[in-house]
């Protein structure tokens, strides 16, 4: 190795050497990038053009799950997905947001702080089928029978430390100075958190619970031990129900076209609700950006 | 000890001038931030109606005294004080002291402005809201007065619903420091108010300070030595944790009685 200026042409070689690799890695960058938006049309394009004709008509809306051959729509399917996500979702925010406090608030530099996160990360990455075969056996198994709380129970505690990590994270965000003015004017802890804190990152808070809505509302394996699915409409939530998720993995192994058709017009269905979530989501979180 | 010159003659003259008890006397103030000492044995007494500043370099523990006056470190754990602060005859310092009362009679305003993401309305009513129960008139003139008072009303007075964050940043310090008068606290710690700020803004606080002295006991913590000239009545120089001086400002910038507080002032160091 020599420190002098490189000769004219060591130089230009140099120069042609590094042109060269950065347009391999260039190219390598741009086919991958390719490769997955391939894919995600392949998968939108197959659903539309299989799902669009069935979801435009109203009977999908008006009729429930019919034997073959009969008139059938997804009404109920589409009605159990909605409250059994909305429910669960209910039981998951209020704990997952005073879970992501305290790990924020009070406990930040607690060792058992550390420890939490640590088994919320565990539970992040958790097979939802474990969290579906747990609840069957707490809460099916125990009482005999398939229910839609069984269900709502199984997708809270998917959607739970999705909330309490990105509460934590955006409770975090917000800055001390704005605690201590705060508590400098008299507010108790509480107060500051209430009115002060939870005020600041409502924006995140929001996003948070939009995204784990939109994981949760795709879950099939969790709903298969606790749910069950059901051919009716059903609004009993100790029984039974249908949801979109189980409705597409039945319909969609069926041998009968009209099944199948409504297989794929609930995938879309499906689709545009998550979309549609995490669109809100994004929107709420560029407001908070502000 | 470096400030063993303080006690009892400036007692006597601050005593002449303002004819009355201290408002706050510190006795033997220690601070630790864990293990590390930064404030060792500070002894002083603040005066009512008088602005008192704290110059001194970075880290030389002068926002510290400031911030142990509110308790506002209790926030934070392994921050500790030790020592007395007497207001009135009781130790604020002592654990029975409810802080959240201690802290709406002792009001701060910090170096960078800390509007609240609500209204300038409920910015302003926020700390009346915690304290009293106040019908909505009366809530609305009091927040009225506080923002006189810091010469924002008629600059925000046609969009008092409008997000606090919406103003500009000399407004957003007026707007906290007409936050922290609302509740009409009887001492006021300013922690480098201007640091922040453009010089026309700074301008603006500065006389605020000088109106507000009317009112309040005032404490302000500046890196600005031409501020502590302007402002304050009394002004303490502080170095590595230790009160070096503490006298009238004209006595500390004309006269100083320690070498280092000259060195100081005359800009040969820090």
């Amino acid at each position: 190795m020599s420190f002098a200026t490189p000769t004219p042409t060591a130089h230009r070689l140099r120069h042609i050497r590094r042109k060269f690799s950065n347009l391999c890695w260039q190219g390598l960058a741009w086919g991958a990038i390719l490769v997955v938006v391939v894919i995600l049309l392949w998968i939108l394009s197959s659903l539309v053009r299989n799902g669009w004709p069935g979801l435009i008509s109203a009977d999908l809306y008006r009729l429930s799950t019919a034997a073959p051959g009969s008139p059938s729509g997804l009404a109920n399917a589409i009605y159990g997905s909605l409250v059994i996500t909305g429910v669960a979702i209910i039981i998951a925010a209020p704990i997952g947001i005073l879970a992501g406090t305290w790990l924020a608030e009070y406990g930040r530099h607690h060792w058992l702080a550390r420890k939490l996160r640590y088994a919320n990360d565990v539970m992040l990455s958790t097979p939802s089928i474990i969290i579906g075969l747990f609840v069957y056996s707490m809460a099916v198994a125990t009482t005999q029978h398939f229910s839609a709380w069984a269900g709502s129970l199984a997708l809270a505690i998917i959607a739970l430390p999705v909330i309490v990590r990105v509460s934590e994270d955006v409770l975090a965000m917000v800055p001390n100075t704005i605690r201590e003015a705060a508590a400098a004017l008299g507010a108790a802890k509480w107060r500051v958190i209430v009115t002060i804190c939870y005020r600041a990152a409502r924006q995140g808070l929001v996003t948070g619970i939009l995204l784990s809505l939109a994981r949760i509302s795709g879950e099939t394996a969790p709903l298969l031990f606790t749910v069950l699915g059901n051919q009716h409409w059903s609004t009993d939530f100790n029984a039974p129900m249908a949801t979109l998720p189980l409705v597409i993995y039945n319909f969609a192994r069926s041998p009968f076209d009209d099944q199948i058709a409504l297989a794929w017009s609930g995938a879309l269905l499906m689709t545009l609700f998550i979309l549609a979530l995490n669109l809100i989501a994004r929107l709420f979180a560029r407001r908070g950006g502000r | 000890m470096d400030n063993k010159f303080l006690p009892n003659d400036q007692t006597t003259e601050s005593d002449a001038n303002t004819g009355g008890e201290p408002k706050l006397s510190l006795k033997k103030i220690c601070f630790y931030y864990g293990k590390f000492q930064a404030l060792k044995d500070v002894t002083l007494d603040l005066y009512d109606r008088q602005v008192t500043a704290f110059i001194g370099p970075s880290g030389c523990g002068k926002s510290t005294l400031l911030r142990a006056m509110n308790r506002i470190y209790e926030i934070y754990p392994g921050h500790r004080a030790t020592g007395e602060i007497m207001m009135g005859g009781v130790n604020i310092l002592s654990p029975a002291i409810d802080l959240n009362l201690l802290r709406s009679t002792i009001g701060m305003v910090f170096q960078k402005p800390t509007p609240f993401p609500m209204s300038i309305f409920d910015n302003v009513a926020f700390g009346l809201r915690l304290s009293q129960r106040l019908s909505k008139s009366e809530l609305a003139g009091r927040v009225e007065a506080a923002l006189q008072k810091t010469a924002l009303w008629r600059e925000v007075k046609d969009k008092l619903r409008q997000s606090g964050l919406s103003l500009s940043g000399g407004q957003q310090q007026r707007l906290c420091l007409a936050r922290a008068i609302a509740v009409a606290p009887q001492i006021l710690l300013l922690d480098e108010p201007t640091s922040a700020l453009d010089p026309i803004s700074t301008q603006k606080i500065e006389e605020l300070v000088a109106e507000l002295k009317r009112d309040f006991c005032i404490v302000m913590v500046t890196h600005n030595m031409q501020q502590a000239a302007r402002c304050s009545d009394y002004t303490g120089f502080f170095y590595e944790g230790n009160l070096v001086e503490f006298d009238a400002t004209e006595a500390i910038f004309t006269h100083p009685s320690q070498r280092r507080t000259d060195d100081y002032i005359t800009g040969r160091f820090g």
